[in-house]
């Protein structure tokens, strides 16, 4: 009680340079906890990837099609239950420079695809809308908000990939089943695509950017890998099959440079953290050693020293910590605000959480280390004679 | 009460030794106001620290009320200070941020007393020294004189055998260090501590029963 009451005190005695330190701290911890969700963000793909989904796409590059043929020839493989398909539109939405109209657009096949992703939920009414209408389309619950979308109001897109101006019409709005759905995307008829390449660009229809597939029993995953990547390997389109964790996770790898620099960073600003809380407890423990000596005069022990510097850091370091983490919140929410659909999930996680507060903790801890020793070897006699 | 037996003490700077103290063979006797002066330098301090136990010697013994100090560990050393000495220092070395009573409670945190019989303690303490009235001032908030009062109870609030004071007027005006000394002369004589007092100060050493001097680590 004596240790903390102490400890109270001692923290309020320059009252300006501990506000500093928290203040340091809480900024540290903030951006810390800021830029690993940046981290964990850019990861979310992976995170979220279904156990029992595969894709199939170009052996070469995911900018190469597969045809439309593959489709029931997949479905035949043993161990594959379900076979849909999707490509990748692009296009133009508005001012490009804004990044709110930044979001996917996706041609998929309407019968299967909401079958393929549980994880987004639609009213049953809407998804048969969408299904009965080729010029349709649906949007995640995240860009009908932030663009105010409606069901039934005109999506104009300026096709770039596929040029010409694209009309369509909302007919469902999604909602991601939890937060780690993605709720960014615009979704709409793969035909509509298709029928309207054979007539603009005759010749290029009838392909698809990848398939995605429900397997069985995701152990048998790397034997149906085999299987389809054997069966295309002579045709003029080979493919890749891998596992919807890998496919995304080799979206990822492309920022890799990105991600580690983020991740040095954040790595760097423990060591900040951890060099601007030491400087503090260094000082006031030199400036007590007179009083530390007075204390072991009196019959104090070292656990008493050790609590008096060791609580003092972690105290300081503790509502550095916890004021970083409470900023990281509304950061990280801003940032989502400014950027909505750059990433489709934003969230401060708990791991972030944990970690943040597992680094100031380690920060309290390392900082009152040596300064601690140092207060523990100084003899009574030494301490008494000190100038603080 | 005090026997110290052929002691030497000496420092290591880097590679040099520094000899302080020389075969010291001293006795203070039960109720003794020993006065130990001499130049800078001399050993005095080192000495007093020795005898309370928050020093070792090289060789020699250091025996106080039957305990020989020189033997015990750190730990030992430290709970038997907190039950035999009581510490008057220079400068007075009270927590700034500690009030009077609360510097004066230090020493008690460490026995088995209840909140209440503490308290009773401390203002009895502050009390006898004359500060009843301040024990919610904090040290920045009283004089020189009654920051050394302070001190003084918290040296005796424990009710130690032995008090030991380094140089416990040198900080002090004449007016104050005059009302210290009749103070350590009080808690010599009315209450039977034992003193042993380094000090420069010739009208602070005349309350000493007995002046012993220091020079060049060897006693006088």
């Amino acid at each position: 009680m004596f240790v903390i009451k102490l400890v109270l005190k001692n923290a309020l005695r320059h009252k300006l340079r501990t506000f500093l330190t928290i203040l340091g701290i809480a900024i540290a911890v903030m951006s810390f906890g800021f830029l690993r969700t940046i981290v964990t963000a850019w990861s979310a793909g992976v995170e979220s990837s279904a156990a029992n989904r595969m894709i199939v796409r170009h052996s070469v590059s995911f900018i190469f099609p597969l045809p439309y043929a593959y489709k029931e020839q997949i479905a035949r493989i043993p161990g594959v239950d379900m076979v849909s398909y999707a490509n990748w539109f692009g296009g133009v939405y508005k001012d490009p420079a804004d990044f709110k109209n930044f979001f996917p657009r996706i041609a998929v096949d309407p019968e299967t695809y909401f079958d393929m992703y549980p994880e987004f939920v639609i009213p049953p009414d809407q998804l048969a809308a969408f299904k009965a209408e080729q010029g349709s389309c649906i949007v995640g619950e995240k860009i009908a908000k932030e663009l105010g979308f409606k069901i039934g109001d005109p999506m104009p897109i300026d096709g770039d990939i596929y040029p010409g101006r694209w009309d369509f019409v909302i007919r469902g709005i999604y909602r991601g089943k939890d937060a780690t759905a993605d709720e960014t995307q615009m979704l709409f008829h793969w035909n509509y695509l298709n029928e309207r390449v054979k007539e603009l660009q005759p010749g290029r229809e009838g392909n698809v950017g990848w398939y995605v597939l429900k397997v069985h029993n995701p152990a048998e995953m790397p034997l149906i890998a085999k299987t389809v990547d054997q069966f295309y390997l002579n045709s003029r389109a080979g493919t890749k099959t891998e596992t919807e964790r890998e496919f995304q996770q080799s979206f990822v790898s492309m920022s890799s440079a990105i991600i580690r620099s983020l991740e040095i960073v954040s790595y760097i600003i423990i060591g900040i953290i951890l060099l601007v809380l030491a400087n503090t407890i260094v000082m006031a423990a030199r400036e007590r050693t007179t009083e530390y000596a007075v204390l072991k005069t009196i019959g104090f022990s070292s656990r008493h020293i050790i609590g008096l510097i060791g609580g003092e850091s972690l105290l300081i370091a503790g509502i550095g910590g916890v004021i970083g983490l409470l900023l990281t919140f509304p950061i990280a929410a801003g940032f989502a605000g400014m950027f909505p659909t750059f990433f489709p999930v934003f969230n401060v996680e708990t791991i972030t959480i944990i970690l943040a507060a597992v680094v100031a903790t380690f920060a309290g801890v390392v900082a009152a280390l040596f300064p601690t020793i140092r207060a523990l070897r100084t003899s009574i006699a030494e301490g008494l004679r000190a100038i603080g | 009460m005090i026997e110290v037996h052929n002691i030497s003490k000496s420092y290591r700077r880097d590679s040099l030794e520094i000899p302080v103290l020389s075969n010291i063979t001293l006795d203070v006797p039960e109720g003794e106001f020993l006065a130990l002066m001499g130049p800078s330098g001399s050993g005095k301090t080192t000495l007093l620290n020795l005898i309370a136990g928050i020093d070792r010697p090289n060789t020699g013994s250091i025996t106080v009320n039957g305990t020989d100090i020189a033997t015990l560990n750190e730990s030992n050393l430290a709970t038997w200070r907190s039950h035999n000495v009581g510490f008057i220092f220079q400068f007075y070395n009270l927590l700034p941020v500690l009030t009077a009573f609360e510097n004066v409670e230090l020493p008690l945190l460490l026995t088995n007393l209840s909140k209440k019989e503490r308290r009773e303690h401390v203002e009895a303490a502050l009390k006898l020294v004359g500060l009843g009235d301040r024990m919610k001032h904090y040290p920045k908030q009283l004089s020189g004189g009654q920051e050394q009062r302070v001190a003084i109870a918290r040296a005796i609030v424990t009710d130690p055998t032995v008090l030991v004071a380094d140089e416990p007027t040198g900080d002090l005006d004449r007016v104050s260090a005059g009302e210290i000394m009749v103070l350590m002369d009080r808690l010599n004589k009315e209450f039977k501590k034992t003193i042993v007092m380094v000090t420069h100060d010739p009208r602070a050493a005349e309350k000493a029963h007995k002046v012993m001097h220091l020079d060049k680590g060897e006693l006088n």
